[in-house]
């Protein structure tokens, strides 16, 4: 039976009748149902298919058609968003909290992505303060964190309650670093919006590139060349592995133990001084553009990657052992922070926190397809704790290394670059890789100028942050830090 | 107990790794500099000038700058410069980020927190006049516009040693007394 056939079955089984069920691309069906079934087919979807709800996101297509359009990625709190950045009231959605748009701030009556929104010239909101929820009873403290914190990272306000030790409740409250990325893309060009991408989030600068030049390239029809999705591939696992790196490194700083800390920071320098040699910058930037990239490896640069990362195995295996055979150490970090499988699935939790507590979703081994011809295994650990989540890096830092090694040999081997020309102008396409986090997903519809005339963005981080406030649960405020950095959720990701 | 502990460290001795994980290199530059930056700290600041970093919508990739500062390899905390945890104990406001709307208000309550004299240093191409961000509706384009900044130091995002330099040519001017 064809997929389409499928969907068509399963909404057919519930009496939701399809407007519209096409395959528009090789790896995207595009389902269209009337207003009023709409939320009842994404539940359904949700909990049939093996797919989670991945995107939410609306577009003002009120010129075109008359009507806002409602759209949802299977791949979920993401109904606020619509409200505040559009002014579309959903109907039986009980949290009507801003996410972004700070009712402190923002007066009401302005959704930044209608298309006629002009910002407002009043400088007070007229909205109510947000209010925390709030736990009564004998003897228990609330205890407000944020926005500015001790160390050097990104802002967040985190409210717990207690009762005596044990954490019973926590609210985040983010969106302190929202920079209204959504609307600053629209109009952009093509290489405007490719720097744009790399600065969404810092350490992931060169997954949202990818993502972006990925759902561009579909879009318009263009085929990238194989050496240039091998590179990809190798810049990729290059990003993640510096990022495992800095996280191992901060698990450990968080319990004091801060020898491992200070020689994962030189592992990560390490990794950041190989970034720029080989492509001009610690970060990954200015790699990506539509149609493939601007880095070439050649026999130099391979060699350079292949000794500094044959000295970089070996340190991280002395990282691992210091952290694992310590008995004290695994002791806060053991039954710490535990998110549980069946909460990671119904809050929609993805990537390597999901992976951390055992469901086994890697978008690798689908999408992009030049994973497909390159061997790894996906990492995968059951218990959802701190100490599990330490693992899965473990494990994806030699699955990564593998990786880097398969794409140089492959690329050795390989035709140069060659330069291919976009079929199509506009169109609109969803581009997603799996960065260190868990899944970028970038979507977006191109004019017939080549502008962007919407993009939706969605990063890990705005599915897992839910899945810390539950980890924290029943352990104590100074294990917080240690569950925080165990996820390492990005701020200006979730914030946008 | 404590004879165990007291034991062990007498007979082990001091415990290091030589600065060679991964075959990094250390640049040279790393400890003229740093000397430069020790005899200008202790000068300016009597002994040790101490930083209270503040993120106010940034990407990250200055945070990890900042923080790469603080690895073994620069270490510029042997050169007299620390980052603190509060405002109350810092001689200079380090800020990050275009400044979202979100964050205008504690920006404003960090600086004020700060005993003086005090200045601000900003980093990063977005925290002048707002970088790629400049036109969006929920920025204040850059530090400028909240706070008087003395310094900044600019990069997307500034490495380490650029940091340092930056740093250093600012103390050679002699603003701060």
């Amino acid at each position: 039976m064809k997929d389409t056939d499928f969907i068509q079955n399963i909404l057919a089984s519930e009496k939701i009748g399809t407007v519209n069920l096409l395959r528009s691309f090789l790896d995207e069906v595009h389902i269209t149902v009337a207003g009023a079934d709409f939320t009842k087919a994404c539940a359904l979807l949700h909990n049939r298919l093996s797919s989670p709800v991945m995107m939410f996101f609306a577009e003002d297509l009120r010129e075109q058609s008359g009507s806002f359009a409602l759209n949802c990625v299977f791949l979920s709190m993401q109904m606020q968003s619509w409200r505040e950045m559009f002014g579309i009231e959903p109907s039986g959605n009980p949290d009507l909290r801003s996410l972004r748009l700070h009712d402190e701030i923002w007066p009401k009556g302005y959704y930044p992505l209608r298309k006629d929104f002009a910002a407002p010239r009043e400088k007070i909101s007229d909205r109510p303060r947000y209010l925390f929820k709030r736990v009564d009873g004998e003897g228990i403290f609330e205890v407000p964190v944020g926005p500015v914190h001790a160390g050097i990272i990104g802002p967040g306000h985190f409210r717990f309650s207690t009762a005596g030790e044990p954490i019973i409740s926590l609210e985040l409250r983010l969106g302190w670093t929202h920079r209204g990325i959504e609307k600053l893309l629209e109009g952009k060009s093509i290489p405007e919006a490719i720097k744009i991408f790399e600065r969404i989030s810092g350490d992931t600068a060169f997954g949202y590139s990818m993502a972006f030049c990925l759902a561009v390239e579909k879009a318009q029809g263009i085929d990238v060349p194989l050496r240039s999705q091998l590179i990809r591939v190798l810049c990729l696992e290059l990003e993640r592995l510096y990022n495992h790196a800095n996280d191992m490194g901060g698990i450990a700083l968080d319990v004091g133990f801060s020898f491992p800390a200070q020689f994962a920071s030189l592992i990560k320098e390490a990794f950041l001084q190989l970034n720029d040699a080989v492509c001009g910058s610690r970060y990954l930037k200015g790699v990506n553009i539509v149609g493939g990239t601007l880095l070439d490896i050649d026999t130099v640069k391979s060699a350079l990657i292949r000794t500094t990362l044959t000295k970089i195995r070996k340190d991280f295996c002395t990282l691992e052992e210091m952290l694992l055979s310590s008995v004290s150490f695994m002791d806060r970090a053991d039954a710490t922070g535990i998110l549980r499988t069946k909460t990671a699935r119904d809050l929609g939790v993805t990537g390597l926190a999901a992976r951390a507590s055992g469901i086994g979703l890697d978008t690798r081994n689908v999408f992009p397809d030049i994973y497909r011809s390159l061997s790894f295994k996906t990492a995968k650990e059951q218990t959802g704790d701190v100490a599990a989540r330490l693992k899965v890096r473990c494990s994806e830092v030699t699955e990564s290394l593998g990786l880097i090694q398969q794409c140089l040999q492959k690329l050795a081997i390989c035709d140069p670059h060659k330069k291919r020309t976009a079929i199509e102008k506009s169109g609109a396409a969803l581009g997603c890789v799996e960065a260190w986090r868990g899944p970028v997903l970038v979507w977006t519809r191109l004019d017939t100028a080549e502008k962007i005339e919407r993009c939706k963005i969605v990063d890990p981080s705005f599915h897992n942050w839910e899945g810390l406030s539950y980890a924290v649960l029943g352990n104590i405020i100074p294990d917080f830090p240690l569950c925080n950095k165990s996820f390492d959720l990005s701020y200006p990701g979730n914030d946008l | 107990m404590n004879f165990r502990i007291l034991k062990n460290s007498i007979t082990k001795g001091r415990i290091t790794l030589p600065l060679d994980p991964a075959g990094i290199v250390a640049s040279p530059e790393i400890e003229s500099l740093g000397a430069e930056l020790k005899r200008m700290i202790h000068a300016n600041f009597g002994r040790s000038f101490h930083i209270r970093e503040v993120d106010t919508g940034s990407c990250g990739a200055c945070e990890s700058e900042i923080i790469a500062c603080s690895n073994p390899m620069y270490d510029i905390q042997r050169f007299g410069i620390d980052f603190v945890a509060s405002p109350r104990h810092a001689d200079a406001l380090l800020i990050t980020g275009p400044v979202s709307k979100n964050m205008k208000l504690a920006l404003k309550k960090t600086y004020e927190a700060m005993p003086g004299p005090k200045f601000v240093i900003s980093l990063g191409d977005c925290a002048k006049g707002g970088g790629l961000f400049k036109d969006s509706y929920y920025t204040c384009g850059g530090v400028e516009n909240v706070l008087p900044v003395t310094l900044h130091i600019p990069g997307c995002p500034p490495s380490p040693l650029v940091i340092m330099r930056t740093l250093l040519a600012f103390l050679h001017e002699g603003v701060v007394k």
